[in-house]
């Protein structure tokens, strides 16, 4: 097991987000993470990474307590362990395509520059935007970016890569091509994959595993034809796409007829 | 009523308390990693540029005007004196002493400060921060600590050339516009402005000033909520908190100078 989780409390005011939650994340598979949208697959991502400490339970990636580590050595083991694709791209936006994907590259090694460029002209390739590298930010949508930063996020050919949500806002192409390239960079590599998604079908097309979380637990897990024959209907559910069934749609609130019928006491 | 009134007075000053902790906290880890970027000059060099030169004109610009100003009101009331030699004096004294200093810092909040603010706190919205840390770059190192050190060093520097200019300023309305001796401007200013009494106080001033404003300005920019309201917020507070500041460090400073 490469991570491995361990009573994971963690909440947002008074929200539990996640509440004693168990998970193993095997190594050198891709291991898919699905839940309704604001469970909480971000923010478990991001107590992987040790950017939010839980309030109880441990993180163990690579038998490393990720929370007990000090500031230097979080940095050192980042480095060397993880990369992180994020919801958002979170691209710098006073450097170019080229240079952000060569911006972990110069930081963190000591290559020269012609050796850089070529490091960033394949992983460029590898998402298909070679030709865009001197664009700004800015200047990308909101596909293209995420792919820009999807690059960046394998520069460093980390252990374990975390995607949130890769696929969003990709057209059926590039997404044909991203799921090709998570699935061959875990197999030539051996790479630890951790992909958050809502796209179920080319999730499980790729994924060795599949947690799927909700209300701050984990519903269920197993290979993806596990989850396919699931007897739970909340599974179901969720696999299909159905909007009625066991899984709410909406974030927990009163019901909705005391709520309009208040409106006249204001808020 | 009158409870909640007493809670909310209670969640302001522990939030105000809080903050200020947090700013000392924030302020105790960027001297930490300060000496870490000084090996990597050319980020220190690049924000020198949008922090200290970008608002080079809009010193230079004020200075002139701050300048010529005072040396016409300075005429006005020396001249029933018979004084009007003592121009020149007038106007450096003021300006050295307590213009300088003061006038750089408030407009240095005002143009680079909230410039810093709003750049860092984008960052943070977008996410860019966040993500600069799982790159295991840290971003105290990488964006704050060199923005810190250069408008730390941008202050002073920029102080000077106000005071230089100012007095420049004052030379071309006393000497080409009241037609005043050239030499008797100059010859005054030689003979009673001290080196260390009023251009290096006024120097000790900009050093504090410049280090308090870009402090609140980096600080604001890193700890503002991630949303636009919040950064509006953020910028605001650096330009008004960072001119308070000033105006308030240099009556303190003032006080201790120049009492004894
Ligand atoms: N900075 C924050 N402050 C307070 N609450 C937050 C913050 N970030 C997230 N939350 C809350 O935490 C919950 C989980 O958020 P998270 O971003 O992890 O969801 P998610 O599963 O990634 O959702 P999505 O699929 O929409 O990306 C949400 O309900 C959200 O309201
Ligand atoms: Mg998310």
């Amino acid at each position: 097991m490469l991570v491995e989780i361990r009573g994971l409390s963690f909440s947002r005011g008074n929200r539990a987000i996640f509440d004693n939650v168990d998970m193993d994340i095997p190594r050198g598979k891709v291991t898919a993470i699905m839940g309704p949208s604001g469970t909480g697959k971000t923010t478990l991502l991001k107590l992987i990474g040790g950017q939010l400490k839980p309030d109880a339970g441990t993180i163990r990636v690579d038998g490393q307590d990720v929370h007990r580590l000090g500031h230097n050595a979080l940095y050192a083991f980042r480095r060397r362990m993880m990369g992180m694709l994020f919801q958002s791209g979170a691209l710098l936006t006073d450097l170019n395509v080229y240079d952000n994907v060569a911006f972990p590259l110069r930081e963190h090694t000591k290559l020269s520059e012609s050796v850089i460029r070529h490091l960033v002209l394949l992983k460029l390739q590898a998402v298909g935007l070679r030709g865009a590298r001197y664009l700004m930010p800015a200047e990308l949508s909101g596909g293209m970016a995420r792919r820009v930063a999807l690059a960046r996020a394998i520069a460093l050919d980390p252990e374990m890569i975390m995607y949130d949500e890769p696929f969003t806002g990709q057209d059926p192409i590039s997404m044909g091509v991203l799921v090709k390239l998570i699935h061959d960079m875990n197999h030539a590599l051996g790479l630890t994959s951790v992909v958050v998604s809502h796209d179920v079908r080319e999730t499980a097309s790729i994924s060795d595993y599949v947690y799927v979380i909700s209300a701050g637990k984990v519903v269920e897990h197993g290979s993806p034809e596990k989850l396919h024959h699931s007897g739970s209907a909340w599974v179901k559910q969720f696999m299909d796409g159905l909007p009625d069934g066991p899984v709410p749609f909406h974030y927990p609130a009163n019901g909705l007829i005391d709520d309009l019928m208040q409106s006249e006491q204001g808020k | 009523m009158m409870r909640d009134k007493l809670q909310s007075l209670g969640r302001h000053t522990l939030d105000i308390f809080a903050r200020i902790g947090r700013g000392a906290e924030f302020l105790i880890h960027t001297l930490y990693v300060l000496p870490a970027i000084l090996l990597r000059p050319a980020l220190v060099i690049r924000q020198l540029y949008y922090v200290g030169v970008q608002t080079l004109v809009i010193i230079v610009v004020a200075g002139l005007f701050v300048g010529m100003v005072m040396a016409l009101q300075s005429y006005i009331v020396l001249v029933d004196f018979g004084a009007e030699e003592s121009i020149s004096l007038m106007v450096a004294l003021s300006i050295m002493r307590e213009l300088g200093p003061v006038f750089t810092g408030l407009l240095f909040a005002g143009r680079a400060g909230s410039a810093l603010t709003a750049e860092i706190g984008l960052m943070k919205s977008t996410e860019q921060l966040s993500g600069m840390e799982m790159m295991a770059v840290d971003p105290m190192k990488y964006v704050i600590a060199p923005r810190f050190l250069a408008g730390f060093i941008s202050v002073p520097l920029l102080t000077a050339i106000f005071m230089s200019v100012a007095i420049l300023g004052g030379y071309l309305v006393a000497v080409e516009l009241l037609q005043l001796y050239d030499g008797v401007f100059w010859s005054q200013l030689q003979a009673k402005v001290d080196f260390y009494e009023d251009f290096m106080n006024g120097m000790i001033k900009s050093v504090v000033f410049g280090f308090v404003i870009v402090w609140i300005a980096v600080f604001e920019g890193f700890d503002c909520l991630p949303t636009s309201e919040g950064l509006g917020q953020a910028t605001t507070r650096t330009v008004v908190h960072g001119s308070l500041a000033v105006l308030g460090l240099d009556f303190i400073l003032t006080a201790i100078m120049f009492s004894a």
